[in-house]
């Protein structure tokens, strides 16, 4: 088998949705990996933090970012063990992170050697 | 990836004590700020918890991760206030020690500071229902606008102007001093008791929201009861009252959401673990010798878990009212009074009474006389109703009137 990551990207939510809702989509998102690695086709994933991100530009300047002109910037990612890249898609459809409106998860293949 | 399941409300719970503890070092005045690192902590969480699998003590593992934003942001604050100096205000920095205490005993310290705080004379009422929502239980604005059936513009304006107020005021996250705590107490139980009727009464089509403000009060009346300052008389008898209606939420709604009255309720689905903790805080409030409002509500309601249709238990009720009656003449007691007067002495001697009141704007006293002269002038009856349907607002009670007329007027 081969693997891919899902990227997601999305916007960030802190500040404009509830305790409860935050824990209604986490839990959403646990029962989605804990799913894939039930099949045996989950390798490791993070979600990433939007506190103190930093971007570098070609310059070697360093801001506070990415506040660019999209709202839905890299959120987190999964390495998930499939047979081709439309299985790994179908695995992406099962996120909850896709229930936000602008919202997507890029499938990519990673190189294995 | 473990399969132990994640606490139902953990995050909505964790955030109620984690706001109060960091308001409680920041002040009041930078309670947006506390807010937020509470919020952080819970997007940590989610950024690892799913991945790799809920940590042994979820809540200790919280806790940590709100430690050290809170840390972290100090030292950001004190760095800045060094380079752009004045920007905030310098005690706020001065005055910190660079830790937050999250023991148990404090944190239930801090809800017990943070809930008479909000029921400061200078909030209105339903502000200090939605503050305590938002700041002690953790409700997001969309949640607390569902309860309410208000805009969520309606409510976020509501707690920006109480946050306002409590800022401009200058009022210190505390309690009041010893005298003043008393007479406090009177306001933080009244907005308790407001929470819960909110929940237990609204017509909100969100079943589980509302048993969820009922549960809510519930859980603010406990932090009282578990302070001696605040274990009083009033308190136990508050928790006790709502315990005994709380352990009827299940049986007073139908399938459909229509109300269910109680004489037509399914006994068994009546909470008996709720009505035994009634009963025990029931027993706690006689210690003190006083018969208060609460008291007299929490014995009513207790008489009412009693499953018999005896003459005694009516008689009793009646003599409760009786008292009620001369501590509060609101309509509702007057109304709820006539009932148990028709049940201990007939309905023909609760209609003489009845017609002496002067309630001609409340369709809960339409309901009532069409309820007692039914059987004896169903055409009365049906006016009466109709006059209830004028006046009634919601539109459970609509249907709940229109089921009434239908009953009667089938009679032959």
């Amino acid at each position: 088998m081969k693997e891919f990551i899902l990227v997601f990207r999305h916007e960030n939510a802190n500040g404009k949705v509830s305790p409860e809702q935050m824990q209604q989509w986490m839990k959403q998102q646990m029962d989605w990996v804990n799913g894939i690695a039930a099949k045996g086709q989950f390798v490791s994933g993070t979600g990433l933090l939007f506190d103190d991100a930093k971007v570098v530009d070609h310059k070697k300047m360093v801001t506070n970012g990415p506040f660019g002109d999209i709202k839905e910037t890299l959120g987190g990612f999964v390495i998930v063990r499939a047979e081709s890249a439309e299985e790994a898609a179908e695995f992406a459809k099962g996120t909850p992170i896709l229930q936000g409106e602008g919202n997507t998860v890029e499938v990519r293949q990673i190189m294995t050697h | 990836m473990t399969d132990k399941e994640i606490i139902p409300h953990l995050f909505r719970t964790e955030y109620g004590k984690l706001v109060s503890v960091l308001s409680g070092k920041f002040g009041l005045e930078h309670i947006d700020l506390a807010e937020d690192i509470a919020s952080e902590a819970f997007l940590a969480a989610m950024d690892s918890w799913p991945y790799k699998g809920m940590p042994g003590n979820p809540v200790a593992w919280l806790h940590r991760v709100a430690r050290n934003k809170f840390i972290n942001h100090l030292n950001r604050a004190s760095t800045f206030q060094r380079n752009v100096a004045g920007k905030i205000r310098p005690e706020i920095i001065g005055n910190i020690d660079a830790d937050i205490d999250l023991s148990g005993q404090h944190i239930r310290d801090s809800q017990l500071r943070m809930l008479f705080t909000i029921c400061h004379p200078s909030i209105a009422e339903t502000s200090q229902v939605s503050l305590a929502l938002r700041i002690l239980c953790g409700f997001g604005i969309q949640e607390i606008a569902d309860a309410f059936m208000l805009s969520t513009e309606t409510i976020a304006k509501r707690l920006q102007r109480a946050k306002e107020k409590l800022r401009s005021e200058d009022i210190q996250i505390d309690l009041p001093d010893d005298g003043q705590v008393k007479v406090r107490l009177d306001s933080v139980l009244r907005t308790i008791y407001l929470l819960f009727s909110e929940g237990y009464y609204s017509e909100s089509h969100e079943a589980v929201i509302r048993k969820d403000l009922c549960l809510e009060a519930m859980n603010l009346a406990y932090l009282l009861l578990e302070t001696d300052l605040t274990n009083t008389h009033e308190a136990n008898s508050l928790m006790s009252l709502m315990c005994f209606h709380a352990s009827r939420l299940e049986s007073r709604l139908s399938e459909n959401n229509e109300l269910i009255l109680y004489d037509e309720q399914d006994e068994n689905r009546w909470n008996t673990e709720l009505i035994e903790k009634g009963f025990y805080y029931l027993q706690q409030a006689s210690k003190w010798e006083i018969r208060s409002k609460y008291y007299l509500e929490a014995c009513i309601a207790y008489w009412h878990t009693v499953k018999t249709n005896a003459v005694e238990k009516w008689d009793r009720i009646l003599g409760l009212y009786d008292l009620l009656v001369s501590l509060d003449a609101s309509p509702i007691v007057a109304l709820n009074r006539l009932y148990a007067l028709s049940k201990a002495r007939g309905k023909q001697v609760a209609m003489e009474e009845a017609l002496k009141l002067d309630l001609k704007n409340s369709h809960f006293y339409f309901i009532l006389l069409a309820d007692l002269c039914k059987e004896h002038d169903p055409k009365s009856a049906l006016d009466y109703l109709a006059m209830a349907l004028r006046l009634c607002k919601t539109g459970a009670e609509k249907k709940f009137i229109h089921r009434k007329m239908d009953l009667i007027a089938n009679i032959p």
